[in-house]
């Protein structure tokens, strides 16, 4: 309570006590009074600095035209302003930085990941309909075989571009957009490439650049025949004759195929598709509605292997939060007895495998573990041929052994503050009442401490149940049975396998990803739920 | 007083952390790599630390010829495909990025890159850089290194070449040496990479090949007779001992180094170990298991034009003229320690440096490293079963249902 809600009057101690009428009048006086120049100054500044930052942001996404992200940060920024800035409301000033946190790391990302999760974004899906269409046409310029390069001076007359060419041949020809390519005569020439024509402006490289849109855009028909392709430029010295292997039809919405007659039209499916079902990728991101959760259930490669996956998951996060609690626990305990020598140096010791990074503890884990050079079988077990993580069950349990030696210092901590908050009081009196050591702990010292530390347990349920890093770097999820035919192994957990199964190779499924983040989202929210109902009945029992 | 000091400059720091997070998700206000609005020429080219240096000297040669300011942007090179990926749709990427040729796929399915015009300059490049960065008949990126692996033998221990597979082994066991033969794998999924050019000397590519050297997707040939000979020799070696998914890539490292073996089958990323270690080596062909040329995977690494960019021509004209031409490839080069794409380069550096013109000769028989989507379905199976095949599974049937297994993610 103290730390959290300081009154006006501790706040300063300049205020008369005999004024402290809690009039709003006198309030008023006390907060004028109490902040002094120099933290008024301090406030201004801080208060500019931060609206500057939110004015250039603002200004920055005003460029790229981020209507939405500017309406949140100018709310935001007015809100802290008028806070900061008005009397009172000293609690918003408290809670404000930890709100503006909570939105921008927790309901941000979560409201993202809902959002992704009903759409098709992913390899394949990436932008608007808009840039499908514009990547397709690109890809879609086919240089024709063997054309030749032509010599290319980009020349302007009366606002309007054109092409002036001069073929391998020296023949030199002239076109735009609207008029296809005809010979010219007294062209300008320098060497064998025609450089000016009377009546034309020729445009140097600097020119060619400031127009570099419209010319990258331009298309100069061959002859009347489309089919003979037109002149295109990718660098504005040289010119190539291009066909284009797919046709826009902007009204019919549609794309076809110049070369097979094949038309793709828009079905809602967030890509053109022909008749007989073939995509043309890229396509857009759509809203599926609920069609990533229905795959989530049904798709072959999840439905298969998914309950084996989540029984394992279940066992794993318990086991790991069990083992860890007990080991911690009872080096906790060892450590706070008072006839201990040098405590201070073993609780360093004990904590270091927690001050390691868990990846890293997992790959040096991995290299020990290896069946034949590996330092466990080597040395400990003098040359035995043990398959520590290639044998399903030994994978399996090398796991949780490896994620005790990780986990344990962090219920070791929590274990020793919890154990020292326990009043030394109520073991005196239970030894008085004749109780003996073991009697002591089971009735008196557990049931206080899991007062304590059954959140944290929780929360470090919640945790294991997603523990990526550790499956992912000490076995990959393996080992796989190569002829079970899915890409899960027997050490895969919820996560991981559906790491694997929406991000394939370099494709990725973010949709997929999503939809499967909330339902994990909703298993261990449930469970927690539950359990912290458990807890509330266990403080009552106290 | 000082509570209310503490928390000012707190909610300065968060408030301001915040509103960058924000515009920072929006994908603007990164390191400033917005492009300016003035269209008189400005292009972003994003690049890794290695390579930065080299392409500021090429960019302020651009700039003092064509008046173009072009901006380079530090990235991390295995950051960049995933980021150029999400910041392309955004109207925020760069113009030009720097990557990897097995990235295409993922590039060219969503529609974030446009393809280069390299024009008459197509044929001054290595046939497997072209071919690498080629796509549904496009080409899409001016390439500057290419990349694979090889057979480096202590010469101290062997003294010559060795011809084919079993000459090596011979060599191998003749040296006295703990083992006769190093590759690094990997316990559970061994190493298709690495194992490949064993692989393709039995005649068994991952995919059948287009007249214009693009992989075919609908052609899978791993499958096939070749396939399960190859996947017959995988099971006698592994039960000969001499793969062993045990031997992990630092294990064969470290034994090569220390001398334990006269061959190591790995790439140019482990030299410089091996140099520091003191070891006199020469780099050889990979000799050929199964009889046909043993073609190990090449990677290409180039630079690539974003499809969204407003700046095309001029963009054009670095990838193609700046970045293609032979002093930058050169300077690349230096600085990766690569064979260069571009022929005149190649030639150069292969009369210089005869450990890179070793790798860059076996690289001139390299297939590229598939490209095309359809891959990744592949390793999902590829490596499993070949540890499987090793650790004296059966060997036919494990090889046949994975071909069919992979088929099937395919389709």
């Amino acid at each position: 309570m103290r730390m959290s809600a300081p009154t006006t009057e501790n706040r300063d101690p300049a205020i008369d006590p005999r004024r402290r009428k809690n009039s709003a009048r006198a309030r008023r006086i006390a907060d004028s009074a109490g902040v002094g120049w120099k933290v008024l100054l301090l406030k201004i500044v801080a208060m500019a600095i931060i609206d500057a930052l939110a004015l250039y942001s603002v200004l920055v996404l005003m460029q790229s035209e981020q209507w939405i992200p500017i309406v949140v940060i100018l709310l935001i920024t007015g809100f802290a302003n008028y806070i900061y800035f008005s009397r009172g409301n000293l609690p918003a000033k408290y809670l404000i930085p930890g709100l503006i946190f909570l939105f921008v790391f927790q309901i941000f990302a979560a409201g993202y990941t809902a959002y992704v999760a009903f759409t098709n974004y992913g390899t394949g899906h990436n932008s608007d309909k808009d840039a499908a269409v514009n990547a397709l046409l690109l890809q879609a310029q086919e240089r024709v075989p063997d054309s030749p390069a032509y010599k290319l001076t980009i020349v302007e007359r009366l606002g309007e571009l054109s092409f002036l060419v001069t073929d391998p041949d020296g023949v030199v020809e002239i076109g735009n957009d609207d008029n296809p390519l005809e010979p010219v005569e007294n062209a300008e020439m320098d060497g064998s490439k025609a450089v000016g024509l009377d009546g034309y402006n020729s445009l140097n490289f600097s020119q060619i650049v400031a127009n570099q849109q419209e010319i990258a855009a331009m298309a100069v028909p061959l002859s009347d025949d489309p089919n003979d392709g037109s002149l295109r430029t990718p660098d504005g010295s040289s010119a190539y004759v291009y066909l284009s292997k797919l046709v826009y039809d902007e009204q019919a919405d549609t794309m076809t195929d110049t070369r097979t007659g094949t038309v793709y039209y828009d079905i809602g499916t967030g890509a053109f598709t022909a008749e007989d079902g073939t995509e043309l990728l890229p396509g857009w991101q759509i809203f599926v509605g609920f069609d990533n959760f229905t795959r989530a259930f049904t798709e072959e490669s999840i439905r298969g292997p998914f309950f084996s996956v989540l029984a394992w998951t279940f066992v794993f996060a318990f086991l790991s939060v069990a083992t860890t609690f007990v080991l911690g626990l009872f080096l906790a305990i060892v450590f706070n007895d008072p006839r201990m020598k040098s405590k201070k140096y073993y609780r360093v010791l004990m904590i270091l495998p927690y001050a390691f990074p868990g990846f890293l503890s997992a790959l040096v884990w991995a290299g020990m573990m290896n069946q034949e050079f590996g330092f466990i079988n080597v040395v400990l077990f003098g040359g035995a041929d043990i398959p520590w993580l290639t044998n399903e069950w030994l994978a399996k349990f090398s796991i949780i052994l490896v994620n005790l030696w990780l986990g344990f210092p962090y219920m070791f901590l929590i274990c020793t503050g919890a154990l020292q908050s326990i009043p030394d009081d109520l073991q005196e009196a239970a030894r008085v009442d004749g109780a003996n050591a073991w009697q002591v702990f089971r009735s008196i010292k557990f049931p206080l401490l899991l007062v304590a530390v059954a959140p944290l347990l929780i929360a470090s349920f919640a945790y294991n149940f997603n523990n990526f890093s550790l499956i992912y770097m000490l076995t990959g999820g393996g080992p796989r049975d190569a002829t079970a035919g899915v890409n899960v192994g027997a050490t895969d957990i919820l996560i991981t396998m559906v790491y694997k199964v929406a991000f394939v190779g370099s494709t990725a499924d973010y949709g997929l990803a999503s939809a499967f983040s909330i339902i994990i989202f909703l298993i261990v929210g449930t469970i927690s739920i539950i359990a912290f109902r458990q807890t509330k009945a266990l403080e009552e029992l106290n | 007083m000082k509570v209310n000091m503490r928390s000012i400059v707190a909610l300065g720091a968060i408030a301001a952390i915040s509103s960058l997070t924000l515009a920072g998700c929006a994908g603007s206000s990164d390191s400033g790599e917005t492009t300016a609005p003035d269209m008189s020429g400005s292009i972003t080219v994003w690049v890794d630390a290695d390579r930065a240096g080299v392409l500021e000297a090429a960019a302020a040669d651009f700039t003092e010829q064509t008046g173009v300011e072009v901006t380079l942007v530090q990235k991390e090179f295995g950051e960049i495909r995933d980021q150029f990926v999400q910041q392309v749709p955004t109207g925020e990427g760069p113009d030009i990025a720097v990557g990897a040729h097995d990235w295409l796929g993922t590039l060219v399915t969503n529609g974030v890159v446009a393809p280069v015009e390299l024009g008459d300059k197509a044929g001054d490049f290595e046939d497997v850089a072209i071919n690498a960065w080629a796509y549904d008949g496009q080409t899409y990126a001016v390439p500057y290194a290419i990349e694979n692996i090889a057979l480096i033998r202590n010469t101290d221990l062997v003294s010559e070449a060795a011809t084919d597979y079993n000459d090596m082994i011979a060599k191998g066991q003749a040296a006295g040496t703990e083992y006769p033969f190093l590759v690094g794998l990997d316990p559970e999924a061994a190493d298709p990479y690495h194992l490949y050019p064993f692989q393709t000397s039995f005649g068994a590519p991952v995919f059948g090949q287009n007249a214009d050297g693009s992989y075919n997707a609908d052609d899978l040939q791993i499958g096939n007779e070749g396939g399960v000979e190859f996947a017959n020799w995988l099971g006698e070696q592994g039960a000969a001992g001499i793969l062993n998914t045990n031997i992990t890539g630092d294990l064969a490292l470290e034994n090569f180094t220390s001398g334990k073996s006269p061959f190591f089958l790995t790439g140019p990323w482990n030299v410089p170990a091996i140099e520091e270690a003191g070891i006199n080596f020469s780099v050889d062909a990979i000799p050929s298991a199964g009889g046909q040329d043993a073609q190990p995977f090449a990677g290409v690494q180039g630079f690539f034009l974003s499809s969204e960019s407003e700046n095309t021509l001029a963009a054009n004209e670095f990838l193609v003229n700046y970045i293609g031409s032979e002093d930058v490839q050169l300077a690349l080069y230096e600085v990766g320690g690569r064979a260069p794409a571009l022929s005149a380069a190649f030639d150069q550096v292969e009369a210089s440096d005869p450990v890179v013109a070793g790798f860059g000769q076996v690289g001139a028989n390299a297939v590229p490293m598939p490209s095309i989507p359809e891959m990744g379905s592949v390793w999902q199976y590829w490596g499993v079963t070949e540890a499987a095949i090793i650790n004296g599974g059966d060997a036919p049937a494990l090889w046949t249902q994975m071909a069919a297994d992979v088929q099937a993610a395919i389709e």
